[in-house]
């Protein structure tokens, strides 16, 4: 591998291959795998290139964008959170069921009803996070097994909850706005995510709490003599992640009518592939708003691709953990060259 | 190889080449911005022990690195009994015989002894391991060195000095020629080195080739038969044992035209800023440490690595438990406060592995400068960032400091490493500070970086800031404080006023005599 390795400064008569190389480093790995999607799934799709088709996916993917927001959040400090999957099953148990009962109570009006539940399922969300954030920086628990840990109690949860059975009796104005609704053509999530990513990227560019995120992931030790709380900004950094696999949840919830304990088993490993395909890095400080969106709206893009192409879903999975796996090598590859460039003098 | 290979820089008889193992021609070594090696020529004889000698940073680690075929040399010759070798590795250079005891162990603290001696050349019977061959054998090797370390001990239970054993009976497991020991006695108590001296020798009487790192007089005169002198990456000249006494190798190891590096410095020391009384650290890497630091004035804080001194200055600044002792600042008591309550008081603590605690390295110069200060008013307003003003804040810091490339969006670790050193320094300008703790300032930076550096700490005094500077650096210690307090194993044991500052009176507590 290195044994091409070149000294000194030559940036002038550079080969081809360091060009395309250069060109590698500094763009990433989504481009050239959103171009061969689009150029492959074009061809075995005459819909795929439709403005319709992507406001489908667009639509279809406003849970994993909003995920993979909270996913990347973690990841930028040097974690990651395998419990968005099941935390999503025990959020949209606990929006249905509260929202039901107090439909049902008739206490309130029925708005009261949807924003108790709706609220009450973002709060049971962030409440997954502040469980995975006190182990993770209080306890000092490693991501992996804290956050397996509370993946497995989540689904206990949902499922001691609801004895497996979907939740049902939710008034139908939940589903009508938020599930169905549509507010200046675009369908209501689609408003909600948008929020949603004009919210993550003020936090993260513009505020202390953004910049304390970086921080910790780039370097914790660095971060503490700088004057910075760990303790509490980790633990914020995962009841931020929980609360918006909450909100994605409730939105789900919406758009299936029913509070499910079934629904969110393929999130971990999609918000997790979106954000490392996006070019978030996994040894945390590395990663903006706009790679998590893009890396979604790329499996999204995958998925739909292979859906018209009339791909089973059980293949499906297979291309899926082969494009993670890809991504990662190829950002291996990438940091290598980085490093390899910077000392050889080519990097501007 | 042809006899007008041999330099006559080298005071070598050319009899002793049949002897020669080892043969280094004009190395250098390049990185980013920086030459950690310059033309620098060396060669090795079977049975003799070779000293490395010079400051930190001179390139005594790279020289061997290039050595033990952990790195390559950018341009110049290696030839190994006469044949011109090229290693591409660690591994590839053992073939040869050839190992290095580096200070970072290559040892699994999980695994035993045995396990870890004939770790990759374990003996097999048919196609499984032979266990009680493997275990034999690493107590034939052990007997063989007279280690008292049995092979079945786990490794991370045994003490530093031990590890080191079970190392360096590693480089013996193979035909060893030539054996490369990196500042051995680093961390040994004196009965260890003592055992570690014997043997060096006899594995001289072997007719092993050993080059020995150490920056430590009493060593020298115990063991080498000939001194190479390093200084910024430079060869500066080899002595034979005869000629190598101490003043000689001091003059050497810091020989460079003094005035120009270090700048003018007035002295008006003011009010008490910083005072520790009766330190003793929660490690007891420090023990019953006591001092204090005027306004105006720099405080040197002189020992060797491990001698408490680091951990004493971090100690003040809230990053290193206490189980003794008290800190005041300004008259106020502080002790135990957190970093952040000590940055808001006032106290900057700027520390020594600009890796590991320093940098952000994947992130930007302007957020890394930024990060300290950015709950500041001109920073931050509630939680809201205010980029424009912190971009330009930022911007005054990294011209000042001469940052180059003048990048500020650049991810630290694209610069050379007196770049990332003048980042890391450049965080401290941004704030109000009254107290500076530079820990190790110039460690691993050029000489011109060095010159920046200690311009800015007189500039900071002579404004009136109390400045206190950590370091294993002589020089710098002689040159630039005020004061100084000296450290051995964790205590201070003199405190020295400007006049007195020398290098024998320093020296004197600083080094290891009784080696000698």
């Amino acid at each position: 591998m290195t044994s091409r390795a070149t000294s000194g400064s030559r940036a002038s008569h550079l080969t081809l291959l360091e060009r395309l190389e250069l060109v590698f480093v500094k763009i990433g790995v989504l481009p050239p795998l959103l171009l061969l999607a689009i150029i492959v799934f074009s061809q075995m799709s005459d819909n795929f290139l439709d403005i319709e088709n992507f406001e489908n996916v667009l639509r279809q993917n406003t849970f994993l964008i909003i995920v993979s927001l909270g996913q990347m959040i973690v990841l930028l400090t040097g974690g990651f959170d395998l419990s968005v999957g099941t935390g999503t099953a025990l959020v949209s148990v606990v929006t249905a069921t509260v929202m039901a009962d107090s439909y049902n109570a008739g206490a309130g009006s029925v708005g009261f009803a949807i924003a108790l539940g709706m609220v009450v399922g973002v709060l049971a969300g962030a409440g997954v996070g502040l469980f995975n954030g006190i182990g993770v920086s209080v306890f000092r628990v490693s991501p992996f097994i804290m956050t397996l840990g509370t993946s497995s109690i989540a689904l206990g949860l949902a499922l001691y909850m609801t004895s497996g059975v979907p939740v049902r009796g939710m008034p139908p104005k939940f589903a009508d706005i938020f599930g169905f609704g549509e507010w200046a053509g675009l369908a209501t999530p689609i408003w909600v995510t948008a929020a949603v990513v004009v919210i993550m990227t003020v936090v993260l560019n513009w505020t202390r709490l953004g910049r304390y995120f970086y921080a910790i992931g780039g370097n914790a030790n660095a971060a503490t003599l700088s004057g910075v709380t760990v303790r509490t900004n980790l633990t914020a950094a995962y009841v931020i992640a929980g609360a918006l696999m909450g909100l994605s949840s409730v939105l789900l919830t919406a758009r299936l009518e029913t509070g499910e304990a079934n629904i969110g088993v393929s999130l971990p490993l999609q918000s997790i592939a979106a954000c490392v395909i996006g070019g978030v890095s996994l040894r945390g400080g590395i990663g903006r708003v706009s790679s998590a969106v893009l890396g979604a709206l790329f499996i999204g893009l995958v998925q739909n691709g292979m859906n018209l192409a009339r791909i089973q879903s059980y293949l499906q999975m297979i291309v899926l953990g082969g494009l993670l796996i890809i991504a990662v090598i190829a950002d291996l590859i990438r940091q290598r060259s980085l490093s390899r460039l910077a000392a050889a003098g080519i990097l501007g | 190889m042809t006899a007008s290979g041999t330099s006559q820089r080298f005071p070598s008889n050319s009899a002793a080449d049949g002897g020669l193992l080892l043969k280094l021609t004009e190395v250098t070594k390049r990185y980013p911005g920086v030459s950690a090696l310059s033309n620098v020529s060396f060669d090795l004889r079977s049975g003799e022990v070779h000293v490395l000698f010079g400051e930190n940073g001179a390139g005594k680690s790279t020289l061997i690195s290039i050595l033990s075929g952990a790195q390559r040399p950018t341009s110049g010759t290696m030839t190994f009994r006469g044949a011109e070798v090229e290693f591409s590795s660690v591994a590839d250079a053992r073939e040869f015989g050839i190992s290095a005891v580096f200070q970072e162990f290559s040892l699994v603290p999980t695994m035993t002894v045995a396990d870890n001696l004939l770790l990759g050349s374990e003996p097999l019977r048919g196609r499984l391991l032979n266990r009680r061959g493997l275990r034999s054998a690493a107590e034939d090797l052990l007997a063989d060195l007279e280690f008292p370390i049995k092979a079945n001990q786990v490794v991370g239970r045994l003490s530093r000095a031990q590890q080191q054993m079970v190392e360096i009976a590693k480089a013996f497991r193979s035909d060893l020629q030539v054996l490369i020991l990196d500042e051995p006695t680093a961390s040994l108590t004196e009965t260890e080195s003592g055992r570690l001296f014997e043997l060096v020798e006899e594995a001289r009487a072997r007719g092993i080739g050993v080059v020995y790192i150490t920056h430590r007089l009493g060593e020298v005169k115990r063991l080498a038969d000939r001194v190479t002198v390093l200084r910024d990456g430079h060869y500066v000249g080899t002595l034979a044992r005869e000629e190598a006494t101490e003043d000689r190798l001091i003059n050497l190891m810091t020989g460079r035209v003094i005035d120009q590096v270090f700048p003018d410095l007035t002295h008006n020391p003011g009010e008490i800023a910083l005072r520790a009384t009766g330190l003793t650290t929660r490690t007891r890497s420090a023990v019953d440490v006591s001092f204090e630091v005027r306004a105006g004035e720099i405080v040197g804080f002189a020992g060797l690595v491990g001698s408490g001194k680091g951990e004493s200055a971090r100690a003040c600044f809230g990053a290193e438990p206490l189980l003794h002792g008290s800190v005041h600042l300004h008259g106020d008591e502080v002790t135990g406060s957190s970093p952040r309550r000590m940055l808001k008081s006032g106290m900057f603590y700027v520390p020594p592995d600009r890796k590991s605690d320093g940098l952000l390295l994947m992130r930007g110069v302007r957020e890394n400068i930024a990060l300290p200060s950015i709950r500041l008013a001109q920073f931050s307003k509630l939680t809201l960032m205010r980029r424009a003003a912190e971009k330009r804040i930022t911007d005054e810091v990294a011209q000042r400091v001469e940052l180059q490339p003048h990048s500020l969006e650049r991810p630290v670790e694209q610069f050379s490493g007196g770049n990332q050193q003048k980042v890391l320094l450049a965080r401290a300008l941004v704030r109000d500070v009254d107290v500076f703790v530079f820990d190790e300032p110039t460690v691993g930076v050029d000489v011109g970086t060095r010159v920046a550096i200690y311009q800015l700490m007189a500039d900071l005094c002579e404004s009136g800031a109390a400045i206190l500077m950590v370091s294993s650096d002589l020089p710098e210690i002689l040159h630039l404080a005020h004061r100084a307090y000296v450290f051995h194993r964790g205590r201070i044991v003199e405190q020295l006023v400007a006049p007195n500052i020398t290098e024998e009176n320093v020296l004197r507590n600083f080094l290891d005599r009784e080696v000698a």
